[in-house]
């Protein structure tokens, strides 16, 4: 890695902005402005800091109509937002993915948008953590702020995580080295764990690594479970952990005083899913009978847990909410995206700031290719390629404000601290300039009808 | 100008000394008013029943708790479920109702102002959130204080001007109303997965008691003045052999004086009911109302509610974690946790409220046996701890319980409520029953009085016109012998008037406004609030992990703000 030296040629500093990058939202950011751009962050790990300097990269401008030749054609704002709306309105079956990467105050238009239309409101959700809010309704949900960990904790365990590579300062500001009010000496004060069979960059730097084998975490969280309610383990290795060492790690984990589990897409997408995360939560709801423990979703996204936690408030249900009976409904299986895309039942796709045809299945993206989508985004990507209409919207928490939640439910107002692109729009404006239009389709719809 | 005459209603409204009047009821441009034009639009409600629109002192309808109940209950929210309509959006839910489905839901049965009573610092932006999404409602957000690290440092060293001076800044920073308290030290404890016992019970590390913290915080009430006291959830909740502990919480303030002309009590007691139970355990519980009641009948410095058992399933949340972990370990079902940093902790369990169960219908004797024993009707108020021992849809149930004796009986006798209902409490010997003025009391007028609201809660004029008409004439009906037609009526309003604009009619939502919040802004106290910030950025810096900047509540999240300004100290 080249040294780079630090930036000093700036106009201004703002300072206290929020990463736009991963769960962990940090707020000490200190961002270096010059000629109406952000050159320098400061506080924020390489991945916060290269997704906010960089974000003119393949940024997209202009809003764009694919043409009949196929190309992206530049039209006007009122050109593009007449064409999505028109496709919205004559939607049967439309869905409304993405909104981790914006605002609740986007979301607000949003919702109200999915009502008039009947479209399925989901996010990344349902391809991250799903299984993890499964096995929430499941099993419970023992979470804490993320300070109570940095204040109390002795005992930190990363399950399925890697946050050393995804969510690089998590250690550093919120869990294992800050000096707490009860752990003054920081990293010495605890112990750390990293589960995982992988001997990833967090492993390296932890107390113990519990190397368990690919697909074995139900099994071992079972025996530790067993071992915690001083049960007798009969196999002398499950999940390739040797007894003994299952009955130390759950004896230390008694006796902890107050203990943290953070887990990831590696606990939640292996061979047993949510039924992981059931197990992990059953775990720890039995360790609290000796000691205080707390888990926390290791969430991506910056908004990914404010759409679960608006939509819930908003609707009752926290992604794949299907509002085409005109009252919400939901159901795994039935009502999230990539069923009603490999279905072939969705006709009209809008993407806000996400990138479906990165992730998704080949089927699920196949379908994408034959229907219309709408993307409202700041980066041209693999969605754009498919997109039929493309609306540039703004970055959140740089170009403009706006409220997220961190992955343990804390709300941030995220302060803007340079000017958007003249040619882009707010999220927030966009998706209410889209209801505002389909509203006034639909109510010359419901005056030629009753006529 | 939009004047309307209520014409012809059978009036109650306690403030002011109306008790079943035949009268009028004016209001002109959202406010109540003497005198009306001819060109007033006349709505008769000829014999029908007129009050203030309903006050609740004690829900939780917003924050981070409601929604990791809804998150992890999606087995609630497909209960409730109704479809949109030309005014209403689609609601969900049945203990723990989507936002938009509690403000509607409220306002058919007539109310126009909630408490929202547990409000976490850290996380008042996101009670802020909900508060913005839940429409016809205003409402009064109580910032937790009872488990705070500044709060019971302040405490243990007895500095009450600075803790006066935290408190009056918190109020600004997370726009809240007044001093919510609960389970002093014990929440504390929960961040060790312990729990303290009784008042004298001390916090671990920081050596302080919950004796000690309401003491200080009741002084520190006190010398701001604020428009309400202290509002204590005291230790032990739901333990049996409470009692006592509760009355010592009530009488350790007893001492201090008001400093408010506005309220008369300087604690209030909430959800008494789960905090008045004798005996040692489970298996000899018994009703300890009749202590408590006593206690309240013979002094003037408390008041509280009842958080009265509705025998349905629902969705228990409090900030009191450890208490919720007990009872996860009692009843099995899935539990959730909340714990926020340096402040609070919380916890979340569904709970079945069985008349077929033992425990269920000895705690549903005990609420009404308070609301029975407690003599004045101005130092009790009519609330289910919303969504605790029932959602707050159950109210116009236990108005037909209130009036009618004979239901209570029937109940009893038929099983509908098992046999600890009456043998383990007094309820069986209580015949009394409460009038439509008591009704009012209860459910409006003593919860304005308790909070100190300056424009609801009376049909005085200049107050604000928050009606609430309900199709029962007073003359016709015998509640005792039709409690059916009690609950239906208080459940369907016939008119809900809320600023002047008609929200409800004959039962429907007909109109949709945006919610107020009120918060309590404290002046006069400005320098001594800067010398305690410099005090305390210090120690937010080093243990919080956000910015302080990132803290406060941005003036966007209380877009309608009612403000109730204090002179500190006046």
């Amino acid at each position: 890695m080249a040294y780079e030296p630090p930036v000093t040629d700036y106009d201004e500093i703002v300072e206290n902005g929020t990463c736009a990058f991963c769960g962990c939202n940090c707020d000490d950011l200190d961002f270096l402005v010059k000629d109406g751009h952000v050159v320098g962050v400061r506080h924020a790990c390489r991945l916060g800091a290269s997704k906010v300097m960089e974000d003119m990269d393949q940024r997209l401008m202009v809003p764009m109509i694919r043409d009949e030749n196929g190309e992206l054609q530049e039209v006007d704002w009122d050109t593009a937002l007449d064409k999505a709306a028109e496709l919205i309105a004559g939607a049967v079956r439309p869905i409304f993915y993405g909104w981790s990467e914006t605002s609740i105050e986007t979301m607000k238009h949003g919702i109200r948008l999915g009502e008039l239309v009947g479209a399925v409101l989901d996010n990344q959700t349902t391809i991250c953590h799903g299984p993890s809010l499964q096995a929430v309704q499941n099993a419970g949900y023992p979470i804490a702020t993320l300070g109570e960990v940095k204040n109390r904790a002795d005992m930190i365990i990363y399950s399925g995580s890697n946050p050393m590579n995804s969510h690089p300062r998590h250690l550093a500001r919120y869990s294992t080295f800050p000096r707490g009010w009860f752990r003054k000496r920081g990293r010495f004060d605890r112990t750390l764990v990293t589960m995982d069979p992988k001997y990833s960059d967090t492993a390296k730097m932890s107390d113990i690594w519990v190397g368990f084998e690919q697909n074995g975490d139900y099994g071992f969280y079972n025996a530790i479970r067993a071992a915690v309610k001083g049960k007798e383990i009969d196999q002398d290795y499950v999940s390739g952990i040797p007894k003994e060492d299952i009955m130390e790690l759950a004896e230390a984990m008694k006796n902890v005083q107050f203990g943290a589990l953070f887990f990831g897409l590696g606990l939640t997408h292996t061979l047993s899913k949510q039924r992981n995360i059931d197990m992990a939560i059953e775990m720890l709801v039995d360790l609290n009978e000796h000691a205080k423990w707390v888990l926390t979703p290791m969430r991506g996204h910056f908004n990914v847990n404010g759409f679960n936690i608006f939509m819930a408030y908003e609707c009752g249900f926290p992604y794949g909410v299907d509002y085409c009976r005109g009252y919400q409904r939901y159901m795994n299986g039935e009502t999230n995206t990539i069923d009603l895309l490999t279905r072939k039942e969705c006709d009209v796709f809008m993407v806000i700031a996400a990138d479906p045809g990165a992730h998704y299945p080949g089927g699920a993206v196949k379908h994408l290719a034959e229907i219309p989508v709408i993307q409202v985004d700041i980066h041209w990507g693999p969605s754009t390629e498919i997109a039929d209409v493309v609306l540039p919207g703004s970055f959140i928490g740089v170009e403009c404000a706006g409220t997220s939640y961190r992955m343990d439910g804390v709300p941030i107002y995220m302060k803007k601290a340079v000017d958007k692109p003249e040619t882009c729009r707010d999220d927030e404006w966009i998706i209410r300039e889209l209801h505002e239009r389909v509203q006034k389709i639909k109510a010359e719809e419901a005056a030629a009808a009753s006529k | 100008m939009m004047e309307y005459i209520l014409k012809n209603g059978i009036v109650y409204d306690p403030a002011n000394n109306i008790a079943g009047e035949k009268k009028d009821v004016m209001f002109k441009d959202g406010k109540i008013v003497e005198n009306v034009s001819s060109d007033a639009k006349v709505l008769d409600v000829t014999d029908k029943i007129v009050m203030p629109a309903g006050i609740d002192p004690h829900a939780h309808v917003a924050g981070p708790k409601l929604v990791v109940g809804r998150i992890y209950r999606p087995e609630d929210s497909r209960k409730g479920v109704v479809a949109p309509n030309e005014v209403c959006r689609p609601e969900s839910g049945f203990s723990i109702p989507s936002c938009p489905a509690t403000g509607y839901r409220y306002s058919k049965m007539g109310y126009g102002t909630v408490t929202e009573a547990a409000m976490p610092p850290l996380e008042a932006k996101h009670t802020h959130e909900e508060i913005m999404a839940i429409p016809n409602i205003d409402i009064t957000p109580l910032p937790l204080f009872g488990n705070n690290w500044f709060v019971m440092q302040y405490a243990k060293e007895g500095q009450i001007d600075e803790l006066a001076a935290f408190i009056s800044a918190w109020l600004k920073i997370t726009k809240g109303y007044g001093i919510k308290i609960v389970n002093p030290c014990g929440t504390e404890a929960w961040g060790w997965g312990g729990n303290v016992h009784g008042i004298d019970d001390p916090a671990p590390y920081f050596d302080v008691t919950g004796r000690e913290v309401i003491r200080a915080l009741s002084q520190a009430n006190e010398m701001l003045g604020l428009p309400h006291s202290i509002h204590v959830h005291p230790n032990d909740l739901g333990h049996p052999g409470n009692f006592p502990t509760t009355v010592n919480t009530l009488d350790c303030v007893k001492d201090i004086e008001k400093n408010s002309s506005v309220r008369n009590q300087t604690i209030h007691l909430t959800h008494a009911q789960f905090h008045s139970y004798a005996g040692t355990s489970w298996r000899d519980v018994e009703s300890g109302a009749e202590q408590v009641a006593d206690y309240i009948n013979k002094n003037k410095h408390v008041t509280c509610d009842i958080g009265q058992i509705t025998l349905d399933e629902t969705t228990t949340m409090t900030a009191d974690g450890p208490m919720e972990f007990d009872l996860h370990q009692l009843n099995g079902l899935k539990w959730a946790n909340k714990d926020i940093e340096l402040e609070t902790g919380s916890g979340i369990v569904p709970f079945i409220y069985s008349g077929k169960a033992p425990v269920p219908s000895f705690q549903w004797g005990v609420g009404l046996e308070l609301f029975l024993r407690i003599k004045d009707p101005w130092q009790v108020c009519l609330t289910t701890d919303h969504p605790n021992a029932g959602p707050f849809i159950r109210y116009p149930r236990i108005i037909s319980w209130l009036m009618s004796a004979e239901r209570r009986q029937e109940m009893m006798d038929n099983l509908e409520v098992r046999v600890w209902s009456y043998k383990r409490t007094g309820l069986g010997t209580l015949d009394r029953e409460y009038d439509f003025n008591e009704i009012a009391t209860i459910t409006r007028a003593a919860a304005a009085k308790i909070y100190g609201y300056q424009d609801r809660g009376a049909l005085t004029p200049g107050y604000n016109a928050d009606i609430a008409v309900y199709d029962l004439n007073p003359n016709d009906i015998d509640p005792s012998k039709e409690p059916a037609a009690i609950e239906h009526a208080f459940g369907n309003a016939m008119y809900t008037i809320k600023d002047g604009q008609i929200l409800v009619k004959d039962g429907e939502v007909v109109k949709v406004v945006p919610s107020h919040t009120l918060w309590t802004n404290v002046q006069g106290f400005e320098e001594q609030e800067k010398a305690v910030m410099e005090k305390v950025m210090p120690t937010f810096r080093r243990f919080y992990t956000v910015k302080f900047e990132n803290y406060k509540v941005q003036d966007h999240f209380t877009p309608n703000p009612i403000i109730t300004t204090v002179q500190a100290s006046k």
